[in-house]
């Protein structure tokens, strides 16, 4: 079981948040605008990256807050979380070592 | 004969326990295991093999025993216990199994917790190089927690005799514990196993607390208790495991590893044999010959490398040990036991002539495996050792670190010098400087010569009885069938063969089978590697996972105000996610029978149709959705128009999500200009919240709004059906209750006495009804108050049961079960709910789609059975005709809710059916046990379907 660091309460167990899928995906300004395949592209499609990507959290049991993380899929590590609106952290080119575990089947 | 020794082994002799094994009484002493006082019996058979029924004896001392599975049968009935950890005490009852235990099939008394504990590092093993590590760690101030899976610290220590600083190691040992003890932060946990390596710092360990004192353990205490230790770093110090030599009947009890022998002597001072072969690849095996012949049994050593070790062997000379180079074991003698041994020439891999020798004990030793089990559960990736023939931890990481034998350091000086060499490196990371090094001096060893690679003894033969893992009764046979079926990989190997599958992960057996694959295949063990490592470690019992979640601790179980009631009038209640509700009242006759479901269903169905019913409906999720912008945000999440609503009305709302498929419902209530009281499902409370949540604070936080649950706050009360007027007026007399002033879908406060009360027109079963909302800490005191006014109208309470059935008269669906995933608000017929003025909401565009637009869709209608007698099972897939072409047969859609009806007179039931709402009149068939029944479509609303009873 990972620790999360969420961004205002601190290091948490994982058991406490649920996930929200990949991040910065905002919801479309004008959906009305949008063809069938646009739209169909922001309600079904998402990347499904091997490394860093960008991903959803909400700290379920404790603030209830939604924030945004940096983690490495191949790993499961989280390299960064950060609050909704802050810029995207620029990934670290040099990401901390496979936590611990991650690659338990 | 194997025998006790006098003046050896750490054991209370002044005491003597009791205990019987398959049947017949023994004793020993505390400080024994099951294992070893058997083995001072002279019982060389614990158990019998699991497949082929061959008599097995013990092979270790310790968790990697594959053989000596027992059942302890008092005090507590508990399968697969190892006897070889087991502890003795007074009174045990065990027996011997042969692969399977047997679950008690009473409840299990003791009780079980789960405690944290927090780190700077946790050590796991407190053997040589583990208690240096620990020792270094806490001078430095850590925080330090040390696991031990033994009763007393020592390790391997405790099953030799080596001397540090010139005295008995073990007095080292107890020094060193008396010094953590006097570490504030340090926690030791003796009998305490690390089951799971996790990621950041997570170790599990499994403390068995009361085990070891049979019936005489303490009501009071918990049995076992699962640790939960969450550490910055952490230093594997578990050890390593001698692996034995595969050759033919190697299996027979009295055949055990050469460093079990020397544990039973030193720990539990038993003399497991007195006429000894030791059979050897490595040179740990001569400190077991030379430590049981000085006991007294007359031992020889064979040694498969082409010379023995120099030093070693000049020892044996000396303690009138002969030993016997370039020669091997071929086969076991003896059928129910050891009984002699066949010898051979062993040069240049090949296998020549020999003879026999009699034995009644044979050690063997084929080399080490370093205990990796939990550096490979943590991530790490293991290296193949050549030298040691065996895998150590590859690249080291971050946090977990490996020290000891654990890391092929296999002496006693490098064990310690590499705990030390651990710790330093958890405190140079964790920026704490280290203390002086302060290493016991262990006295001088003979070098260590390299050990032979010998898998199995490459003799002739089917290798139907040349065992790999004992407890699977998996042979060399079954290796070579696997690989003969094309099997190239050892994961594959394993789940083919299930060797390393058993209780024992496979310790003694698991890089021999690597060994035996690459050698068939013709490629290099570091090649094969070996099957990854998952946790447990060793087995763990649910009971002790479970902890105190268990019975009434399992789940939180939620009660409405008004639960006391209804358990006083004999509700029957069902699980609504945590919630009890009542399902309906049976009533009681007086010769004591109880009314059907079935019967009591009709009659309150009957009773609200045709007088009135009330039901408690507080499990409905409420949210207050307040803020200058409420309104704004129910507009974006509802398919209907919200911020129109007027302060004093209510309005239906469906929400979807941006597939266009329906989430929830429910009624949204204007309180004033900025609070929205929004009810929800019962089971969709959390989820609608969550929902509300996260559009609010990812895509709209500029919104000022704030969503807080009510659902314990408000109690809700449906006073329903045509008399309910009556009673709601009676009840609330300052409200003119009357259809013209009191118009359907508006609400009224009042109070009634001093307590406020919400009185609003809103119906779930097309009846004239009124929902009385009151806060939860007068809800007993209010319903009370209108069963006691209702009852000049016999006012009948009714459960959830009833609730569904009125409800689905009326086709009102029920998201989640009339709904899946798929549903849109029109396939529901709830398009009238779906606002074509809001320029977007979420779903709004979805609804667009062609999919969505698609005529053939299942839509939601009504199914008459033809036999108005027959109740359609829910989930009853629909077909076009009454004989099934042969398979696939198309599906036209299925069941969702099915119910006897008072008010029809008849059965009925609602159903998805594609293209539903243009079939109305036709003839569908249900698939009922295998037959087609007939059912007609209808309207999904069946009863008033102009809603004539909805003012009463």
């Amino acid at each position: 079981m990972q620790l999360i660091e969420c961004p205002w309460c601190g290091p948490r167990e994982e058991v406490e948040f649920s996930y929200g899928g990949q991040a910065h995906v905002p919801y479309p300004a004008d959906p009305a605008a949008l063809g069938d395949e646009e739209w169909a592209h922001y309600v079904f499609f998402r990347d499904n990256t091997a490394g860093v990507w960008a991903e959803r959290w909400m700290h379920a049991t404790a603030c209830r807050r939604w924030f945004n993380a940096l983690r490495d899929t191949r790993t499961h590590a989280f390299l960064t979380t950060y609050r909704p609106g802050d810029p995207v952290p620029s990934p670290d080119p040099h990401p901390t070592p496979t936590p611990e575990g991650a690659a338990n089947g | 004969m194997a025998e006790r020794v006098e003046g050896r082994g750490r054991l209370d002799r002044s005491r003597e326990l009791r205990f019987t094994f398959d049947g017949r009484e023994f004793t020993g002493h505390p400080g024994d295991t099951l294992a070893s006082a058997l083995l001072a019996a002279g019982e060389l058979t614990v158990a019998r093999s699991s497949a082929r029924g061959r008599p097995r004896g013990v092979l270790a001392a310790g968790a990697e025993e594959p053989n000596a599975l027992v059942q302890v049968e008092h005090p507590f009935p508990d399968p697969m216990q190892l006897a070889t950890t087991l502890e003795l005490f007074d009174g045990l009852v065990a027996r011997g199994l042969a692969g399977r235990g047997r679950l008690a099939d009473v409840p299990d008394p003791a009780r079980y917790d789960t405690r944290h504990a927090h780190a700077d590092v946790v050590v796991v093993g407190a053997g040589p190089a583990g208690l240096v590590a620990a020792l270094t760690a806490a001078r430095a101030g850590a925080r330090v927690v040390l696991v031990d899976e033994n009763p007393e610290p020592g390790g391997s220590l405790l099953g030799a005799d080596d001397v540090l600083d010139g005295r008995p190691a073990l007095d080292w040992v107890a020094a060193a514990r008396a010094e953590l003890a006097g570490h504030e932060d340090v926690l030791q946990l003796q009998r305490t196993t690390a089951v799971g390596s996790y990621d950041d710092g997570l170790v599990l360990a499994l403390e068995k607390r009361t085990d070891h004192l049979g019936a005489a353990a303490p009501r009071t205490l918990a049995r076992q208790r699962v640790w939960r230790i969450r550490a910055r770093h952490v230093v594997t110090a578990t050890g390593a495991y001698e692996r034995p030599v595969v050759f033919p009947d190697d299996d027979r009890p009295g055949i055990l590893l050469a460093s079990a022998a020397r544990t039973y002597l030193h720990r539990y001072g038993v003399l497991a044999g007195r006429d000894v072969v030791v059979f050897t690849c490595d040179d740990a095996a001569y400190a077991a010959a030379l430590d049981l012949a000085a006991a007294g049994a007359a031992v020889r050593v064979l040694d498969a490398r082409p010379a023995a070790p120099a030093a070693w062997a000049s020892r044996c000379t000396a303690a009138g040990v002969p030993v016997r180079a370039a020669a091997v074991v071929t086969a076991a003698l003896g059928d129910d036991r050891v009984r002699g041994v066949r010898v051979a020439d062993f040069a240049g891999g090949v296998v020549g002539t020999g003879g026999e020798v009699a034995c009644d004990l044979l050690l063997v030793s084929g080399g080490w495996n370093p205990a990796v089990q939990l550096f490979s559960q943590s991530g790490g990736s293991l290296r193949y050792d050549g030298d040691l023939g065996s895998f150590v931890p590859g690249a080291p990481l971050r946090t977990v670190h490996v020290a000891g034998a654990a890391r092929g350091e296999l002496t006693l000086a490098q064990a310690l010098r590499d705990g030390e060499r651990s710790a330093v490196d958890v405190l140079t990371a964790l920026g704490r400087p280290a203390p002086a090094s302060s290493l016991p001096d262990a006295a001088p060893a003979p070098e260590r010569s390299p050990g032979l690679l010998l898998w199995r003894v490459p003799v002739e033969g089917d290798g139907r009885d040349e065992f790999v893992d004992l407890q699977r009764d998996a042979t060399v046979a079954d290796v070579r069938r696997a690989v003969g079926a094309g099997l190239r990989s050892v994961e594959h190997v394993k789940r083919y063969t299930t060797i390393g599958t058993a209780h024992d992960q496979g310790r003694t057996s698991g890089v021999i089978t690597s060994g035996l694959v690459a050698e068939l295949l013709g490629r290099s063990v570091a090649e094969m590697g070996v099957t990854k490592h998952r946790p447990p470690t060793v087995p763990v019992a649910f009971a002790a996972l479970a902890g105190r979640n268990r019975g009434d601790l399992y789940d939180p179980v939620r009660r409405t105000a008004v639960h006391a009631w209804h358990e006083a009038h004999g509700a029957v209640f069902e699980d609504v996610g945590t919630w009890k509700r009542p399902r309906y009242y049976p009533r009681r006759s007086a010769d004591g029978s109880v009314e059907e479901m079935d019967a009591a269903v009709l009659r309150e169905c009957a009773a609200v149709r045709t007088g009135v019913g009330i039901m408690d409906g507080s499990t409905l999720g409420g949210i207050s959705v307040r803020g200058p912008d409420a309104g704004v945000l129910l507009d974006l999440l509802y398919t209907g128009v919200m911020s129109s609503l007027r302060v004093g009305s209510v309005r239906y709302g469906v929400m979807c999500g941006v597939d266009g498929t329906v989430l929830d419902d429910g009624t949204v209530l204007r309180l004033d200009e900025e609070e929205f009281l929004v009810s929800t499902t019962t089971g969709g409370a959390a989820k609608v919240l969550d929902w509300m949540e996260e559009w609010l604070q990812t895509e709209w936080p500029h919104l000022r709004v704030h969503l807080t649950s009510v659902t314990d706050q408000w109690a809700v009360f449906p006073v329903v059906g045509p008399l309910s007027r009556a009673v709601v007026g009676a009840f609330a007399p300052d409200v003119d209750v009357s259809a013209e002033a009191f118009g359907f879908m508006t609400w009224r406060a009042t109070e009634v006495g001093d307590v406020p009360v919400l009185l609003s027109r809103v119906s779930f079963s097309g009846e004239l009804a009124f929902e009385v909302m009151v806060d939860s800490r007068w809800a007993a005191a209010v319903w009370e108050r209108l069963v006691a006014i209702g009852e000049p109208h016999r006012i009948t309470p009714y459960g959830t049961e009833t609730m569904h059935v009125l409800r689905a008269e009326k086709g009102y669906p029920i998201i989640g079960q009339d709904t899946d995933g798929t549903v849109t608000p029109q396939d529901l017929g709830l398009g009238w709910a779906v606002s074509r003025k809001k320029a977007d909401f979420v779903g709004k565009r979805s609804f667009a789609r062609p999919a969505n637009l698609d005529p053939s869709r299942r839509q939601l209608v009504g199914l008459l059975p033809l036999d108005p007698d027959l109740r359609l099972p829910e989930g009853s897939q629909l077909v076009a005709a009454a004989e099934l072409p042969p398979p696939p047969v198309p599906m036209l859609g299925f069941v969702t809710s099915s119910y006897r009806s008072a008010a029809l007179g008849r059965t009925f039931a609602l159903a998805l059916v594609a293209g539903g709402r243009d079939r109305l009149g036709e003839e569908v068939f249900a698939v009922v046990d295998g037959r087609t029944v007939a059912a007609r479509i209808t309207s999904s609303v069946l009863l008033d379907p102009e809603g004539a009873r909805r003012d009463g």
